[in-house]
């Protein structure tokens, strides 16, 4: 109203009341903006609570487990060595392979057809366009029975394989719409310069186009790296011998057991969530857009 | 469009050759599923998995029987609307509130993504051990804040029984729905040009009335796509649920994806009836979310 402030479109914190009523001076937005930043902060720590409370579990040694103080007595950092002795490395190694599988193959499957659909007219591409469109909205959980039927007649459960193929395929939809929407953004006559110069189709493709396109590309990657990281239900009904599973079936049939030995549980939640919550934070402001496939612009 | 001379031949193969990959493999991980899925809903399968002949509609009539069937069905939509709702009101709220200028905004924001980066099965262990009657940190709270008799008194085990420990697995849900659309109006925000709020100030327009009249509106296009992806990851649910109470006591926690899961272990058609129904579901979603995308602006360029 009076004040100086840009305009705002605030209207439920009582700040805003405040605010209004005020004159034009020059304190009164700055309380506001006291509140509000202070409002943001904490629930910014509300949102980050369990998991620093995952890594104080993590830290606490065995016999102050079950007792009720917030803190431990002392760190014990020996849980994350116990992590690594005890079997819950060869999970964290499944989870790898099956992340990086799944990334690189979405890489090789959905560049070529990213590319491909950005730059040309053909018959079918926009019902390719509308198929990618409707896998991302299908998850693996609604057709589950069918993913394990069909991997049980190939033979492939306890492979790392069938993790990868299915990681691959419900992750491809994201990356296929995201760096569509990026190389359609460079200016064909980008390439079409470097052509001329000499670079040749290729040369032209791999020295400028994707160059250009990288943010998206490691956009795609990091995001499907992430899934796949985090994915458990496929996980869970397509292994089931205890070496073969993932980090986080692994992590989950800990629960099942009578005594929790939440410590080791935790130090391998950390293991599993604080590598992916950094990641994740490189390509945050991409995502969104990706997801809701073009739906929002 | 593109001036390349090629056989006619050539021109009709090339682009399988750059999308061939993604079809096969949508088909092998995507298509192919549901086909064998439908077709084990009407097939009589051992619990071993061996395909002992054709079934009929047994599966699905024994589906339709079971005492739990029809709670099950009931507890998966309120689990969607109940979810979906909060998720999407305070999202709103927090959309705003991050949308505001403040120091050190990137941070907070950054925070923010934590539960939406994190396996949502990671973060459902975290508050199921939160919650443990013994030494759970809420428990804590609840003694050290006075609070032990008006909470359920000592003994209370909040996931023990589904009148508390439901509203816990909506908290859950809701906790980690909420980074992802609150992000999502956040983008819708930004698309808001300012000009618009200045003309409403210069008219004199309250506060709440321009929220009402001019950002609601204007958000609205992403308001739905994020509901309904909310709609569908919410639906699919599986591991907050799985993680804190395995649908149990009986079935009085599960949705209708732990019940195909619980299914699944005693008998597969009937489990693939259960995936066939839910599909459908997900497939009546879908064709929403093709009707409200505006896919068809931005594919037929």
């Amino acid at each position: 109203m009076t004040t100086s402030t840009a305009p705002r479109t605030d209207t439920r914190a009582p700040v805003s009341r405040h605010g209004r009523r005020a004159a034009p001076s020059r304190t009164l937005p700055k309380l506001k903006t006291v509140i509000i930043a202070a409002a943001a902060y904490l629930i910014a720590f509300i949102f980050l609570f369990p998991y620093v409370v995952m890594v104080i579990t993590a830290l606490r040694p065995q016999n102050e487990l079950q007792d009720a103080t917030y803190l431990p007595s002392t760190f014990a950092w020996s849980n994350f060595t116990n992590f690594w002795t005890g079997g819950l490395a060869g999970n964290l190694w499944v989870t790898i392979q099956v992340a990086a599988g799944s990334t690189l193959l979405v890489l090789l499957v959905a560049l070529p057809a990213a590319y491909y659909t950005a730059r040309h007219n053909f018959r079918g591409r926009t019902a390719f366009l509308i198929v990618v469109l409707i896998t991302q909205m299908f998850q693996p959980t609604a057709m589950l029975v069918g993913i394990y039927r069909e991997f049980y007649q190939f033979g492939m459960v306890d492979s790392i394989w069938s993790l990868i193929l299915v990681n691959g395929g419900f992750n491809l939809a994201f990356a296929v719409w995201i760096l569509n929407a990026y190389f359609s953004s460079i200016p064909r006559e980008l390439e079409e310069a470097a052509f001329i110069d000499g670079n040749g189709r290729w040369g032209a493709l791999f020295r400028v186009t994707l160059p250009l396109a990288m943010p998206g590309v490691i956009t795609a990657l990091i995001f499907t790296f992430i899934a796949a990281w985090n994915e458990f239900v496929v996980a869970l009904t397509l292994t089931t011998t205890p070496e073969k599973q993932p980090l986080t079936v692994a992590l989950n049939s800990f629960i099942g057991q009578y005594e929790v030995d939440w410590q080791n549980l935790f130090a391998g939640s950390v293991i599993a969530t604080i590598p992916v919550i950094i990641l994740f934070a490189l390509i945050e402001r991409k995502v969104v857009g990706g997801l809701t496939a073009g739906s929002i612009k | 469009m593109h001036q390349k001379s090629q056989s006619r031949m050539g021109r009709a193969l090339t682009p399988l050759l750059w999308i061939g990959p993604a079809v096969i493999l949508i088909a092998v991980v995507v298509i192919w599923p549901v086909v064998v899925m439908i077709q084990s809903s009407f097939q009589k399968i051992s619990r071993f998995g061996i395909v002992q002949g054709a079934n009929g509609l047994d599966n699905y009539t024994k589906l339709f029987e079971e005492p739990d069937f029809g709670g099950v069905m009931f507890r998966s939509l309120i689990w969607v609307v109940a979810v979906v709702t909060l998720t999407v009101v305070l999202s709103l709220a927090l959309a705003q509130l991050f949308n505001q200028k403040f120091p050190l905004r990137n941070v907070a924001r950054w925070a923010l993504i934590a539960p939406w980066a994190a396996s949502v099965l990671m973060t459902a262990i975290i508050f199921k051990w939160m919650l443990d009657p013994e030494a759970g940190l809420i428990n804590m709270l609840r003694v050290d804040l006075g609070l032990l008799d008006a909470l359920g008194g000592p003994e209370a085990d909040p996931l023990g029984q589904a009148s508390t420990a439901m509203p816990w697995l909506v908290f859950v849900a809701v906790f980690v729905s909420l980074p992802f659309t609150t992000y999502a109006l956040l983008a819708g925000l930004a698309t808001i040009p300012s000009d618009i709020y200045e003309a409403a100030k210069m008219d004199g327009a309250k506060k709440w009335r321009v929220y009402w009249s001019i950002t609601l509106p204007l958000l609205r296009p992403a308001l739905t796509v994020a509901a309904l992806i909310n709609v569908m990851n919410v639906f699919n649910n599986f591991p907050i649920i799985w993680a804190m109470t395995h649908g149990q006591p009986g079935y009085s926690t599960a949705t209708s994806t732990i019940f195909m899961y619980i299914l699944k272990g005693s008998d597969i058609g009937e489990s693939a009836a259960m995936s066939v129904v839910n599909f459908g579901m997900v497939v009546v979603l879908t064709g929403l979310f093709l009707k409200v995308s505006r896919w068809n602006t931005e594919v037929a360029r």
